[in-house]
């Protein structure tokens, strides 16, 4: 049961790349069944790089990563896949369908599943993103925020235990975001475990996931998103900024107000309670 | 990918760095003419190893040494092809002028791929681009060449980015016949072609709304100008194409076997 319970295991990991660049440095970290983690960092900091590891696409140089009690170096990358569903940053980078709907069934066709649980798939995954009316369409003449739901689906298609997001929120407009929070909120709330790579804090920070920040190929802070995400010291050493309603409340701390506010709905009860004690 | 990175320009200070590369493309040219001429050991072993202390020069060993592994696999090839076919139809008195003979081969093809990786390692594209232009070539013709060598990198980058994203869909490039292994490309080949159309297409917009062709006559910020180590090595270079000519046509170049046992 112990060991069920904590699908993804990485132990002491460090990665070079063939050219010489040493991307991680020496990472251990556990995530649980069903958890919800956003990995957050500055550019170059190795948050794709750790990423890849779960899904086997690189193997560590040194330490071992676990999926599902599984070390990734004795496996094949479809095989792990078949279990964590990796979404790329640059929907372009994987599009190449006449139509959405084979784009869809592409990695389905992949993983061996028969025809009628193909269609069947395809079917609720595109309603479930709001892709239906697109299904005979070719996904090139989507839009760019399409263009990255229909990868999206893609993966979603075969359902996997663990959904990994890179950049999610990258090109898309504020309804569009807000759609996909809910989103993502709902599939975690459903039992999946959710990673997001992300520099949106503002996205993240509505959701309260657990946040891992990272920084030059090493973890600086893994904690809870009230924690991580109001110090200040941290933050800006991952080259973020405070949550704007974070930074309202560390500047009216002189008030006698906590500094660790991250969600609006707390925000309002704060100030209500305060506006109506004074009175 | 190793290989190629005996081609690709290194950016360091050397005074190999600072020849003008027209110059550097006759003495390569030289080199190729002098290395042509010869099929036997000892003047290709001597245009071999005239060239390494000009790699040092240029602080290009690692790259350089690393190109010659890369080359020394098809270097094998042609050695082993040469055994054969001399040992069957050569009519040569013995084994080992036989393997002279296919060594001499061997060699030849490392001079002429050294000689490139020299060019090419110590060149920068933009120089190579500005020498064109400068002997003549149209504008046109050596931006293209330039912006085509330049986005090399990227699209390789690009084209591993693409198949990590395939593989993680399940995608396995390994295994199956030939014509199904055809088949697995196309999901990398798709995305990568797309993208290539889609970036010059943005490149030529880029450069549009900054006047590019503008005006007819276009001018440089450098101009190549030829100094006087430049002359020396096209003087050098003539010198020793003559001087291989004159070997050729008047020397009895002796082989090696026949020196060991004469």
């Amino acid at each position: 049961m112990w060991r069920c319970s904590r699908l993804i295991e990485v132990e002491d990991l460090h990665f070079t790349y063939p050219n010489g660049v040493e991307a991680l440095k020496g990472i251990s970290l556990s995530i649980s069944d069903g958890e919800f983690v956003a990995i957050m960092g500055q550019n170059g900091a190795g948050k794709t790089t750790l990423v890849k590891h779960f899904n086997g696409l690189l193997k560590p140089t040194k330490g071992r990563v676990l999926i599902d009690g599984v070390d990734t170096r004795h496996v094949s990358v479809a095989t792990l896949s078949r279990k964590v569903g990796l979404v790329f940053q640059n929907p372009d980078h994987q599009l190449f369908s006449e139509t959405v709907e084979d784009e869809v069934s592409f990695a389905l066709k992949n993983f061996g599943f028969d025809e009628g649980a193909i269609n069947e798939r395809v079917e609720k995954v595109l309603n479930l993103l709001d892709l239906i009316q697109y299904r005979k369409v070719s996904p090139f003449m989507l839009s760019g925020g399409e263009r990255k739901r229909v990868a999206l689906a893609s993966v979603l298609a075969w359902d996997p235990k663990i959904l990994i997001l890179d950049e999610p929120t990258i090109g898309q407009d504020s309804y569009q975001k807000e759609r996909l929070r809910q989103f993502i909120v709902q599939l975690n709330q459903q039992g999946k475990t959710v990673i997001i790579v992300t520099h949106d804090i503002e996205f993240v920070v509505e959701c309260e996931p657990r946040i891992i920040l990272m920084k030059d190929g090493k973890v600086i802070a893994d904690g809870d998103a009230r924690e991580v995400l109001t110090d200040l010291k941290l933050v800006s050493e991952a080259s973020l900024i405070l949550p704007e309603i974070t930074q309202i409340f560390v500047r009216l701390n002189d008030f006698g107000f906590p500094r660790n506010v991250i969600s609006v709905y707390e925000a309002k009860q704060l100030i209500l309670e305060r506006l109506f004690w004074r009175r | 990918m190793s290989m190629f990175d005996g081609l690709r320009f290194r950016n360091v200070s050397s005074p190999i760095h600072r020849i003008d590369p027209r110059a550097k493309f006759i003495y390569v040219c030289a080199l190729f003419v002098a290395a042509v001429l010869f099929n036997q050991l000892i003047p290709l072993l001597i245009l071999l190893l005239i060239q390494i202390p000009l790699v040092v020069m240029a602080k290009v060993v690692r790259e350089w040494l690393r190109l010659i592994r890369g080359a020394s696999f098809f270097a094998a090839i042609i050695f082993i092809m040469n055994v054969i076919s001399l040992y069957f139809y050569g009519g040569y008195p013995s084994l080992a002028s036989i393997i002279e003979h296919a060594l001499a081969m061997t060699v030849r093809f490392i001079v002429l791929v050294e000689s490139f990786s020299i060019f090419f390692l110590t060149t920068s594209p933009d120089m190579f681009g500005l020498s064109l232009e400068q002997i003549g070539v149209p504008y046109e013709f050596c931006f293209a060449f330039t912006t085509a060598i330049r986005f090399v990198p990227v699209l390789a980058e690009e084209a591993q980015t693409i198949i990590d994203a395939q593989r993680s869909r399940g995608l396995e490039l390994e295994g199956g016949n030939i014509m199904r292994r055809i088949r697995n490309y196309i999901p990398i080949l798709i995305p990568l072609i797309v993208n290539a159309i889609r970036r010059s297409l943005e490149l030529a917009e880029a450069m549009e709304s900054r006047a590019w062709g503008a005006s007819k006559k276009r001018t440089n910020l450098y101009v190549l100008k030829m100094g006087s180590r430049d002359y020396c090595l096209i003087i050098v270079s003539i010198l020793m194409v003559a001087a291989s000519v004159y070997v050729w046509l008047f020397i009895k170049i002796p082989s090696i076997t026949q020196i060991l046992w004469p």
